[in-house]
């Protein structure tokens, strides 16, 4: 860690980083002068295609080859979308992007929209973030002063226009097609794919999604070159098929029982003990990590002894959890009840389950009425098999729901009964001393209420 | 020609053709539950319920590659190669644990729900679900509140497939429904102010699977096991919807549109559907009746001798002059053949003269090609050629009047069954020169009070015969309920008028029709439940 220079959040310490002139005096927009004069939109496709940079908003989809996806010359207009709608919980790092350096994603912006022909570009704003709106509003009032957004950016005859849309505070609006949904003023429901955004999208044209920090991405990217983001982070594993690696420096929003919780920028593939330790502090109090969760609530769990896991796309997935997501860690020490966290976990859920597919609409309210009975000491063991079989069948994995808040849904409940089974049967066996083996099947209903 | 293989079993399809999972399953006979999707909607894939397994066989090894999730059927397009699964382990087990889902929080009311015996949810349940219950929540109520005049929405018998929702948006245009709240919290509701209030609303508790929409009409009035469907046409406007009439006991309950992609697709309006009550209605006239010459009042008389008599009064009125028959645009094509041609084997002369149309504003169009037509009449069309064939020149009501008022005309036999007022006084007054003035109609009007004969008329479900609607569409209508004790109805009333043996068969006559007349020469073929097009 003592090599690594920090890129995304260079500037972050300076008080007044958040200014046109900050940003300009330590080599801002340089970039985009120097790629608008010098660069076809394919050069900027094919530098980020060749930086094998992958999305960062949880998914971890190439973001060259999405923007690959756009067809040649759409008689329309194309979209960019920035999802800002940063809600997983655990997950800071758009906002700090946002708040300290927004020049930074505008300037990620302007590239990525010249590289896919985007007219119109839309932050998708998450509401609770007031401070951002301020900031990333002032960025933008002193970039169309400085002639760095509007009509004939720099003179290069490139336009975009950057609109601020606010949420109204849902998660599903951080799915991509819930986003455009949203944005197209409708309930977001996440929509049935194919056709995929990049074809038909928002306002039916083609349309890109992009994260806040993939954006931040790109501008770093343009002015230090692919060869500069693929020399650090984990190479590609040639046992996984189609893999491109997890390349270049990711934000890391380390957060729970921790000493020193915050946004910190690593190589991609850290190990997440080194992230807890080196980064973070180490366990508060001078306590045991009990169980960490590798990249916001929906990756699941990793226990004590996993905290080897090293934190790129494809390891999570090997210590079974869902992949990297958002790289929100959480850190829980021996005192947490996995109970607790599995219960906070549904409730998230079965509020935000936007209610379209039934398997996740159903699924997630009936885990956390499991999860509430336990608690209430009404648990069973056999309760902890069919919360298993909730969390084994819903999700786009198993193919039973549209969008993947499903598998978000699925996977705490999966990685906290398998890995800390033992936990839960005695927390069910003390709470429920007289019921907790009980076997028959629900009584037929009694009571059904009058007209 | 693609093929698809459906269970192992190899079904061709045209090419070109394109359908989906659900649709190409039907054709090899397997049915996909599915509740969200519906053949006159937007795809949304979301109940689950129809998930199946899916590959692709190549055509050159025949090697099958499958896909490894499962994929909603009304979602994948069936073309050449396709392979759809439907009834493996893993599509059972979704089926269930979809089902499974949907009763955690619903009621299951079914003793005193509406829609039980033909729920979608029940029909499942027992086909696909699971046999005990595993989800021990019972925080039952069925809360209900009305969404406009005619729906009465049962909030959590809800199953959320929102097709209801995507009907007012993509049929109606008018989009009053939505959904409130997220999750397994949402509810169907309107918007403050704005209630379920659009032409077609009815249509929305067809549409729904379960029973959380009820018709107030129609809500706690009959079981639907006790009715029977009758195939019919509705007679509400000159588009002749296809209808299912619903009775029990020759009572109507319900009028629910039938499938006819012709001519009304998968709806009916809520005109043609609440449209019925004056079937039942005490007003209606359920004896013939004779004019008392001495007392001038009509006096009831048997059917027996009243036949006779109608025909000498018939033939005595056409010696001194012309007969006229008028033919409602409520009658059927037989109806009008066999009444024009009984009175033309009287007078060679008889004037064959079609009723008056009746009109309310103008025709409402719908985004999806629905037509509510301003023309309040089944049989325009119909009838205009059948008056035309046997008048061999243009001869419109207008042109009797005045025949009647140079005395050419001595004698008129008027058909009615409009539902509504159809002749007004100052009308009814130009026919008093008649000798002889027969009115067959099922109410009292400024016209019957003059008649010499009043003849109660049959409605529409009690008929049996064809309509041709205003796009040369011949549909054939079976009777649904008998008509009340006194009545004839004017087929039967006409055949046997016209001396012919037997019960009355509107089939033999619309072949004698096709035979003879030729709009109607396309009819000679059986006529399918859709009908058949007259004019091409």
């Amino acid at each position: 860690m003592t090599d690594f220079e920090p890129v995304l959040l260079a500037n972050i310490q300076n008080p007044e980083s958040h200014t046109l002139r900050a940003y300009e005096a330590t080599g801002g927009y340089a970039t985009l002068r120097h790629v608008l004069q010098d660069w076809s939109p394919e050069q900027v496709v094919d530098e980020v295609k060749a930086s094998a940079l992958r999305g960062r908003g949880g998914a971890g989809f190439p973001c060259g080859l999405k923007w690959s996806f756009i067809p040649k010359g759409n008689p329309g207009p194309v979209y960019l979308c920035v999802n800002a709608d940063e809600s997983e919980p655990g997950t800071f790092s758009n906002r700090v992007l946002m708040e300290q350096d927004p020049h930074q994603v505008l300037e990620g912006t302007i590239l990525a929209g010249y590289a896919t022909g985007a007219s119109v570009a839309y932050i998708y704003l998450r509401y609770e973030y007031p401070q951002c709106l301020k900031r990333l509003q002032a960025a933008m009032d002193a970039c169309y002063e400085a002639g760095l957004l509007g009509q004939d950016i720099l003179g290069s005859r490139y336009s975009l226009d950057i609109i601020i849309h606010r949420g109204a505070a849902a998660y599903i609006c951080g799915e991509e097609t819930g986003l455009i949904e949203s944005l197209e003023g409708k309930r977001a429901w996440p929509r049935i794919k194919p056709p995929f955004p990049a074809v038909e999208g928002l306002f039916h044209q083609p349309t890109v999604v992009n994260n806040v920090e993939t954006l931040a991405c790109v501008r770093h990217i343009c002015e230090r070159g692919a060869g500069w983001f693929r020399s650090m982070g984990t190479p590609p594993d040639p046992d996984i098929p189609h893999d491109i690696g997890s390349l270049g420096p990711k934000l890391y929003c380390l957060s729970g029982h921790i000493e020193r919780p915050g946004c910190y920028e690593a190589p991609l593939g850290i190990p997440c003990r080194e992230l807890i330790d080196g980064y973070g502090g180490g366990v508060w109090h001078g306590r045991r990590a009990k169980a960490v969760v590798p990249g916001g609530i929906s990756t699941g769990l990793l226990s004590a002894d996993e905290l080897d896991c090293p934190l790129d796309f494809e390891s999570p997935i090997r210590y079974g959890c869902l992949g990297l997501g958002t790289a929100a860690v959480v850190v829980m020490d021996e005192t947490a009840s996995m109970i607790d966290f599995l219960h906070n976990s549904c409730r998230f859920f079965s509020h935000e389950s936007c209610g379209q597919c039934t398997p996740c609409r159903e699924g997630t309210a009936w885990s956390l009425a499991i999860l509430n009975r336990i608690k209430a000491g009404h648990g069973r063991i056999k309760d902890l098999d069919l919360l298993l079989e909730i969390g084994d069948s819903i999700g786009i994995i198993p193919g039973t729901t549209i969008c993947g808040l499903a598998d978000g849904a699925a996977w705490p409940i999966k990685n906290a009964i398998r890995k800390f089974r033992g936990e839960f049967e005695e927390y069910i066996k003390k709470t429920n001393p007289g019921g907790w083996d009980v076997q028959e099947p629900v009584p037929a209903l009694t009571f059904v209420g009058s007209h | 020609m693609p093929t698809i293989y459906i269970n192992g079993e190899a079904i061709k399809i045209a090419s070109g053709e394109r359908l989906n999972g659900i649709e190409a399953a039907r054709r090899a006979g397997v049915e996909i539950p599915h509740y969200c999707w519906h053949p006159g909607l937007s795809v949304v894939a979301s109940c689950r319920m129809c998930l199946v397994e899916v590959g692709t066989r190549n055509p050159r090894t025949g090697e099958v590659i499958m896909h490894p999730k499962l994929v909603p059927a009304c979602q994948t397009p069936a073309t050449d190669g396709t392979v759809f699964i439907t009834n493996s382990e893993k599509v059972r087990a979704a089926r269930a644990r979809v089902e499974e889902n949907l009763l955690i929080n619903h009621p299951v009311d079914c003793p005193i729900c509406d829609k039980a015996g033909e729920c979608l949810l029940q029909d499942y349940h027992f086909q696909h679900g699971q046999e005990s219950r595993r989800a021990d929540i019972r925080p039952f109520h069925s809360r209900r509140r009305p969404l406009g005049e005619t729906v009465m929405l049962f909030v959590d018998r809800c199953i959320s497939c929102t097709r209801c929702v995507r009907f007012c948006r993509e049929i109606t245009g008018s989009n009053e429904l939505m959904l409130t709240d997220r999750g397994s919290i949402q509810e169907i509701d309107v918007f403050p102010g704005y209630p379920l209030e659009n032409n077609l609303a009815g249509n929305v508790v067809d549409l729904c699977p379960v029973g959380a929409l009820a018709d107030l009409k129609f809500l706690y009035q009959q079981r639907v096991w006790f009715m029977k469907s009758h195939q019919g046409v509705c007679t509400g406007c000159a588009t002749g919807c296809s209808i299912f009439i619903d009775q029990n006991q020759d009572r109507i309950y319900r009028i629910r549109p039938r499938e006819n992609m012709s001519v009304n697709t998968w709806w009916i309006c809520d005109a043609g559907r609440y449209g019925w009550d004056y079937v039942h209605s005490k007003e209606r006239l359920l004896e013939p009746r004779q004019l008392d010459a001495d007392t001038q009042t009509h006096v009831p008389v048997d059917w027996a001798p009243l036949l006779n008599r109608l025909d000498n009064s018939l033939r005595e009125a056409a010696k001194s002059g012309h007969l006229a028959a008028v033919l409602s645009p409520h009658c059927t094509v037989e109806e009008a053949y066999l009444a024009a041609g009984y009175v033309r084997s009287i007078d060679p002369g008889a004037r064959i003269v079609l009723g008056p149309v009746p009109k309310v504003g103008v025709d409402q169009k719908f985004p999806n090609g629905f037509v509510i037509r301003a023309e309040k009449c089944p049989n325009r069309r119909g009838i205009e050629e059948i008056a035309a064939y046997f008048m061999r020149r243009d001869y419109p009501f207008e042109a009797l009047l005045e025949e009647i008022g140079s005395d050419t005309i001595t004698g008129a036999w008027v058909t009615g069954g409009y539902p509504e007022d159809w002749i007004d006084e100052p009308t009814a007054q130009l026919f008093s020169p008649l000798r002889l003035l027969v009115v067959q109609d099922l109410f009292d009007s400024p016209l019957m009070r003059r008649a010499h004969y009043q003849i109660p008329a049959a409605a529409f479900a009690e008929r049996d015969g064809s309509y041709v609607n205003a796009n040369h569409r011949l549909q054939y209508a079976t009777w649904a309920i008998r008509p009340p004790a006194g009545v004839q109805v004017e087929g039967r009333l006409f055949w046997r008028l016209a001396g012919r043996a037997g019960l009355y068969q509107a089939r033999t006559i619309l072949r004698e029709m096709a035979a003879e007349v030729p709009y109607f020469s396309a009819a000679k073929a059986e006529i399918p439940d859709s009908g058949i097009d007259l004019v091409h």
